[in-house]
């Protein structure tokens, strides 16, 4: 019941239907409450998508009766109507009988009103406040987890890296791009691929307002890649895209779907968008993909509170440090961007050809 | 010049469902499309449909907004039906040589790419609607896609007031939103 309550504020507050004193309230609790606002953003993309799908029905009723219109004044050569939908087709001409159909519909739907149930409306602060708590509850469960994990990381990495994010190609020559809070405070820096091999990486490019960073592998092991099999997406991508992520949350690499919730990330920053996808610490710096395979953003998992709330910093902020990079420094002009294509090509398939260009990314 | 046949102005219309505009494109397309249609072996069924089809990935474009139309309407709504014809003959294994002779105008691929994708959006949200039964179904539509108010909504459907109907749409909602985000929530993939 509580949650028909909260629903009703947020779709309240997206339809601006809200008194401008409730509306300062709501705004508080959306930057103060990482649920709510992804409620927000949730149910923003659901009307969105309800709206498109009825403008596009009531065109589709415009252009039956276009049709049907120009077809009986002999304007197009399109047969007439004949015998029962001729009558029907002036009854409706000249006389707009909604009013009758709607009666009649009316009185069946009588029936239904003795099933609905009145309830006791709480306060929504209330039941927010309730919600505040548990989600505090589960950010504690989560920290709590998170220091276990990186126990056990410690034990098991004999190198003694401590933290890590992913990262992912931009130049087959060993240019990658990754989150400059992944590498901040490294001393050393370490990329491995899927298949466990490590080379040793340096930072050639940091930006924190960004939080963009490019690393290039120092190794004489590495071995240039002449061709990469993904782009990076130029113009925005809409709403409700469907999406997905391949990174290293542990030590093997891994695959999540999700769509694009939002074109400006957290309190409208344009930096960033807001998707939904199920992602981990150490998720940081992976590629963000739509369905042709075309890199359209990077992940930054820096809001820490609800799940499926990530954001992504778009694709041209990759573009735009690049270039940076390569007016700072004239030894990278040979930076050059992909320019693959993984369109048409079955998941399964996208999945296998990304794995290799995408490393974990190990400091200490 | 009538300000109706600058096709600048048309787009216009289009893009906010103005009857003029559709019934000014309609007339001075549709006979076209008729012939190209019936003359590779369809119908005047067909015709029609594939028209509308074409009319509706026109109007989708106009409406995202920054929109410019690099041809004639005549042009690209030609480019558009000969594509769909083409796909739609594939499908059914009537496609015949004779069609490829007639000259692509305008490349048109990736538009009618985003008019599929958004129709399978458009019939993953139907289907998720349909699911909900009775009388979900029709609280749902009648406010969000027929856009009635809660009074309204109230009188048809026989609630004692706007306020019961009110609560009986928020139920109905969270079922709905509930099977139409589990349809692109693919699972926990990163568990």
């Amino acid at each position: 019941m509580d949650d028909v309550k909260i629903l009703e504020a947020v779709e309240r507050y997206i339809r601006g239907e809200m008194k401008p004193d409730e509306r300062v309230y709501f705004e508080q609790l959306r930057k103060d409450n990482q649920e709510v606002d992804q409620m927000v953003v949730e149910h923003t993309v659901f009307l969105h998508q309800v709206n498109e799908l009825a403008e596009r029905k009531e065109f589709r009723s415009t252009l039956q009766e276009v049709h049907t219109d120009l077809a009986e004044k002999d304007l197009i050569h399109s047969a007439k109507l004949k015998g029962n939908d001729k009558v029907i087709y002036l009854w409706n001409r000249y006389k707009r009988v909604a009013a009758i159909a709607a009666s009649i519909a009316g009185i069946t739907a009588l029936t239904f009103s003795g099933l609905v149930v009145a309830f006791s409306p709480k306060q929504d602060n209330q039941k927010l406040q309730e919600l505040d708590r548990k989600l505090s509850i589960v950010t504690r469960d989560n920290v709590i987890q998170k220091a276990e994990l990186n126990n056990i990381k410690r034990k098991i990495d004999p190198a003694s890296f401590t933290s890590g994010g992913t990262g992912f190609l931009i130049d087959g020559k060993g240019y990658l791009v990754t989150n400059e809070h992944v590498i901040k405070n490294a001393k050393n820096i370490a990329v491995q691929n899927s298949k466990g091999i490590i080379y040793n990486a340096i930072v050639i490019h940091q930006d924190a307002a960004r939080d963009i960073a490019i690393l290039k592998i120092a190794d004489d092991s590495f071995r240039v890649i002449n061709s990469i099999p993904y782009n990076f997406k130029k113009s925005s991508t809409d709403l409700a895209e469907p999406i997905f992520t391949m990174g290293f949350p542990r030590n093997e690499i891994v695959y999540g779907e999700g769509y694009l919730s939002s074109k400006t990330g957290f309190l409208g920053d344009t930096l960033t968008c807001q998707i939904a996808i199920a992602a981990n610490p150490g998720n940081s710096g992976s590629p963000v993909l739509n369905k042709n395979g075309e890199v359209i953003g990077l992940l930054s998992t820096r809001q820490k509170a609800a799940e499926g709330v990530v954001f992504a910093i778009q694709s041209k902020y990759i573009n735009k440090a690049i270039e940076d990079l390569k007016k700072a420094d004239s030894s990278y002009q040979n930076i050059r961007m992909p320019s693959g294509s993984l369109k048409g090509i079955e998941r399964t398939e996208q999945v296998k050809k990304l794995e290799d260009y995408i490393f974990m990314v190990k400091i200490n | 010049m009538h300000p109706e046949n600058n096709e600048e102005e048309l787009l216009k219309g289009l893009a906010i469902n103005d009857k003029r505009a559709v019934e000014t494109i309609y007339r001075e397309n549709y006979n076209m499309i008729q012939t190209l249609i019936i003359s590779n072996s369809g119908t005047t069924d067909d015709a029609k449909d594939i028209f509308q089809e074409a009319m509706i990935v026109l109007y989708e474009k106009t409406k995202g907004g920054n929109f410019t139309l690099n041809c004639q309407i005549k042009t690209y709504v030609y480019s558009i039906c000969r594509r769909l014809w083409l796909k739609r003959l594939q499908q059914i294994n009537r496609y015949s040589n004779e069609m490829d002779s007639l000259s692509e105008v305008v490349p048109s691929e990736e538009d009618i790419e985003d008019h599929e994708r958004k129709n399978e959006e458009f019939r993953l949200m139907e289907k998720a609607i349909s699911t909900l039964g009775e009388p979900c179904k029709s609280l749902i539509e009648a406010f969000y896609i027929q856009k009635m108010n809660m009074q309204e909504i109230a009188n048809l459907f026989g609630y004692t007031n706007a306020e019961n109907a009110k609560n009986q749409k928020y139920k109905c909602l969270m079922r709905l939103k509930k099977i139409f985000f589990s349809q692109y929530k693919n699972g926990n993939g990163n568990g």
